[in-house]
């Protein structure tokens, strides 16, 4: 009898030591997930807080000749990225103009009809377009804008980050809708108002919290995508606003800087824009979302 | 008055409709371009003849186009990558769905994962390069660092938020009654866990990872920063090699004729792969919401 209290007793502390065994290991490997983050953070920050001055702002990125000549002579790189800001905001800005009254627009209409057939139809190829490669989005632009037009351009790029942000817009706003209360928009159509004004002047102003943190969220992911970029704006070693030029943007000038060692020692300050830039518009989104919580 | 009010919801009830219906034209234009794009390739060499040929050859006198060494390139980094991701996101999916379910540590745990998924392609591929590599070469995998090897270590990290935040997402949906049934016969927490809450969540915890897995096979930048791009069949992690983004990121600017038309059709079947993963991740999720 006693031997066996004593094999059931050595028999839960095994149970329990496993137990907290089993803890252990999950904390510890949760917060080793968590330090690469840190770990990039700080390369980006530590080798980039250097060259980040308003020279980064106020000059176009150097040419790899006038940097091989500062480095022989021992000065820092001359130069910036202002044609990479510029660009990324022309056609960043530009694929916003064209993602969000669309995505506004079929957002709403799937939320307006969730049991019809075509609606499914959008819905499922909302997924498939979401999780199409950047890459093939990429040359999807180039055939459709870079071909026809003969050029590589800032529209194409556009084009390209606009397939990307489509489905995330449409997805948030469709999302956020459909947990409106239904009777919300009773109560608008019940005082006589127009479908179109429930729409806009009742379900829209009450799911803006939700609607505007997707269209963040969604420009902070396209807004260091390089490889559609690589396939339709290219790049310029000038500051350009034309739409139908040849246009640079961050991600491209880091990628740039990275396949000329000449050039090496401005990627990281402008990493560090670029992840700010990014954490910035997350932590917007955040705020956002929490204020506006329907 | 009324017939104006009228007209004008039926002129935004059409809009709305077309709206959706650009969907549909996008999906089919993506579709239609990257075939006819790619129709050049397919008919020199056959369907079957152009995807399992694995001689990728520009010169113009032998030139001969072929994809399979980039097919399997993309599916060693990819499985490669989920299977190093796996260990990590599971603990932070127990952590954040499980452990500290609601609590204020969570969201700390849960929002610092997701800042990864905000860190640009780009970016990863710098801090492979500069930090990993050297780490790999210390390892001994290879002489220069590049690889299936490191591109996979990077691709893994890379995926952790996606794995881990739905799977939370579905351990957390486990009512509270389940597991203190659980409890109540006496099974610790791991033992739960281990027979209550993952049989469970399984099917949205294996929905997510096929998620990750389609993020993986798509990811360019930092895979072509790291991988070598050579035109060779990988055997093994040591090896340099190209997935099928890296090889159309890389050859692209300069390519026409016959070998554009080679690089759109990888592009093509790129995108068939994670239409399918991607699907069938949708589906399970689907049928779990429904069930």
């Amino acid at each position: 009898m006693k031997d066996k209290d004593k094999m059931m007793w050595s028999n839960i502390k095994k149970r329990s030591a496993k137990d907290k065994i089993v803890f252990g290991a999950i904390c510890f490997f949760s917060f080793l997930s968590m330090i690469p983050l840190f770990l990039i953070i700080w390369e980006v920050v530590s080798k980039g807080y250097k060259s980040f001055n308003w020279r980064l702002f106020t000059q176009v990125a150097p040419s790899s000749m006038d940097a091989l000549i500062a480095k022989m002579s021992g000065e820092p790189i001359p130069g910036g990225i202002l044609n990479g800001i510029t660009g990324t905001l022309l056609i960043v800005g530009i694929a916003v103009l064209f993602t969000v009254p669309l995505g506004l627009f079929v957002g709403i209409y799937l939320s307006e009809h969730r049991d019809n057939k075509f609606a499914r139809t959008v819905s499922y190829l909302t997924d498939l377009l979401q999780g199409m490669p950047s890459i093939v989005i990429g040359i999807i632009a180039y055939i459709w804008v870079v071909k026809p037009l003969g050029s590589y351009s800032a529209l194409a790029g556009s084009v390209a980050l606009t397939i990307m942000m489509l489905p995330m817009v449409v997805r948030s706003t469709e999302e956020t809708l459909k947990m409106l209360p239904r009777s919300l928009k009773e109560a608008g159509l019940a005082l006589g108002a127009s479908y179109t004004d429930v729409i806009f002047k009742v379900m829209v102003p009450s799911g803006f919290g939700g609607i505007f943190t997707g269209i963040l969220l969604a420009v902070s992911r396209v807004m260091g995508e390089t490889a559609p970029l690589m396939l339709t704006a290219l790049g310029a070693s000038v500051v350009n606003w034309n739409i139908f030029e040849p246009t640079s943007a961050i991600p491209l000038l880091i990628w740039d800087f990275y396949n000329d060692p000449n050039l090496v020692d401005i990627i990281w300050s402008a990493s560090l824009l670029l992840l700010i830039v990014i954490f910035l518009l997350n932590w917007i989104a955040k705020i956002v979302a929490r204020k506006w919580k329907i | 008055m009324k017939n104006r009010l009228r007209m004008k919801d039926r002129v935004f009830k059409g809009l709305l409709f077309a709206a959706a219906l650009t969907i549909l034209i996008l999906t089919a234009g993506v579709v239609y371009v990257l075939i006819k794009n790619s129709l050049d390739a397919f008919q020199t060499y056959g369907f079957f003849g152009f995807i399992f040929n694995a001689e990728w050859d520009p010169r113009s006198d032998s030139e001969e186009y072929g994809a399979w060494s980039f097919i399997i390139g993309t599916l060693f980094t990819a499985f490669f990558a989920l299977l190093l991701c796996i260990p990590f996101s599971l603990p932070v999916a127990l952590f954040n769905g499980e452990y500290f379910k609601g609590r204020k540590i969570s969201s700390v745990v849960g929002s610092v994962v997701d800042l990864l998924a905000g860190i640009p392609s780009i970016v990863y591929g710098l801090w492979g390069f500069y930090t990993l590599r050297p780490i790999v070469i210390q390892l001994g995998v290879n002489a220069s660092g590049f690889g299936i090897f490191l591109a996979s270590v990077v691709l893994a990290i890379m995926i952790i938020p996606y794995a881990s935040s739905l799977s939370a997402e579905f351990l957390s949906m486990i009512p509270n009654t389940v597991k203190e049934g659980a409890y109540s016969l006496g099974a610790t927490r791991a033992e739960t866990i281990r027979h209550v809450s993952l049989p469970m969540a399984s099917s949205g915890i294996v929905a997510a990872y096929i998620l990750a897995l389609g993020r993986a096979l798509g990811e360019t930048m930092a895979v072509t920063m790291l991988i070598g791009n050579t035109t060779n069949v990988p055997s093994s992690l040591r090896d340099t090699g190209n997935t099928m983004a890296s090889v159309i990121a890389n050859q692209f600017g300069e390519a026409d004729g016959l070998k554009l038309s080679a690089l759109i059709g990888i592009g093509l079947l790129l995108f068939v792969i994670t239409a399918v993963i991607n699907l069938i991740a949708k589906f399970i999720m689907k049928k779990l919401a429904a069930g």
